[in-house]
């Protein structure tokens, strides 16, 4: 069996929690997304999001910490029960990324990973596509993210 | 003069940036959030046949997206934030030194059936280097308010 043939279609993969604090939100915020409701704890709460909460691409971005760790984790699993080193590519791009509710300050959000999707790649020879969905609940079991990614993935 | 729903015609464009993709913020942000090993470090980024040089994270790309979109026009609107994104496409790498400019264009709005002060606009967007190449594609909403909605 190759890496590739290690990604089973419609079996989930819990990628792990992250903890949204304040400090993080403001920090990612003043870099990247300065609008008042990630940036300013007591003018959010006056916001129509109702108080300070992560940009949408400081979800994403925690959710794919948590998906590197898991996937080089699983590739060096694989590598030291003996096999080769898999191939890992960029991705193409994304779809249908959601916020459905906001991620608040002291919310922790879990990630889940399915795939739904392997192809072969028609103009890298020797590459594939693993694609994906995935979803972001809150402790209160509230889903606050989604997207459908893809990944390019060695097929040897 | 802060733009409002209504100043967002269908086929207005803005344009955004320029913005330098520095290459420690580059580093940095993958060691944060995206620490592949091609996003970190040249040789890794050099041996991999599909990206040939140390690479922005394209999560880093979205968010200094986010940055030009929030200084070209957000910051100074009465934007709602958004609900979600229909796609981004990385269409080529960002390498460091890279000087990024791109267009946000009205692609449609509306406003909303319950809530009449609330607009609801498809902005698509794309991302140039310096050398005229897309390096990102995406479509997505935005939530604004109408004059009277940001009057109330």
């Amino acid at each position: 069996m190759s890496f590739w043939d290690s990604f089973v279609i419609g079996a989930p993969i819990h990628l792990g929690s992250h903890l949204f604090v304040a400090e993080d939100i403001i920090r990612f915020a003043e870099k990247y997304d300065p609008q008042v409701f990630h940036l300013d704890p007591e003018a959010a709460k006056n916001s129509v999001l109702g108080g300070l909460c992560a940009s949408g691409w400081h979800t994403a971005a925690a959710c794919m910490r948590l998906n590197v760790e898991y996937r080089y984790d699983r590739f060096k699993e694989w590598v030291e029960a003996g096999n080769p080193a898999p191939r890992i590519g960029p991705s193409p791009g994304f779809k249908n990324m959601r916020w459905p509710r906001p991620v608040y300050a002291g919310d922790t959000v879990t990630f889940t990973q399915t795939v739904v999707d392997k192809r072969i790649s028609a103009s890298r020879a020797g590459w594939g596509i693993l694609s994906f969905t995935t979803l972001g609940v809150n402790q209160d079991g509230v889903e606050v993210f989604a997207f459908d990614g893809a990944a390019f993935q060695g097929t040897d | 003069m802060t733009r409002s729903y209504e100043d967002f015609e269908d086929g207005l464009e803005i344009l955004l940036g320029p913005t330098t993709a520095e290459r420690e913020e580059m580093i940095a942000f993958a060691a944060e959030f995206d620490p592949q090993p091609f996003h970190l470090d040249d040789a890794a980024g050099g041996a991999n046949e599909l990206v040939g040089s140390l690479t922005a994270s394209g999560w880093h790309t979205c968010a200094m997206l986010m940055r030009m979109m929030a200084d070209g026009f957000l910051l100074d609107s009465t934007a709602q934030g958004s609900p979600g994104v229909d796609f981004v496409n990385w269409r080529a790498p960002v390498r460091p030194g890279d000087r990024l400019t791109g267009t946000a264009r009205v692609l449609s709005r509306r406003l909303s059936a319950r809530r009449p002060t609330l607009g609801i606009t498809k902005i698509g967007v794309t991302l140039e280097n310096q050398d005229g190449v897309t390096v990102l594609e995406s479509e997505y909403t935005l939530l604004l308010l109408t004059r009277e909605g940001a009057a109330a």
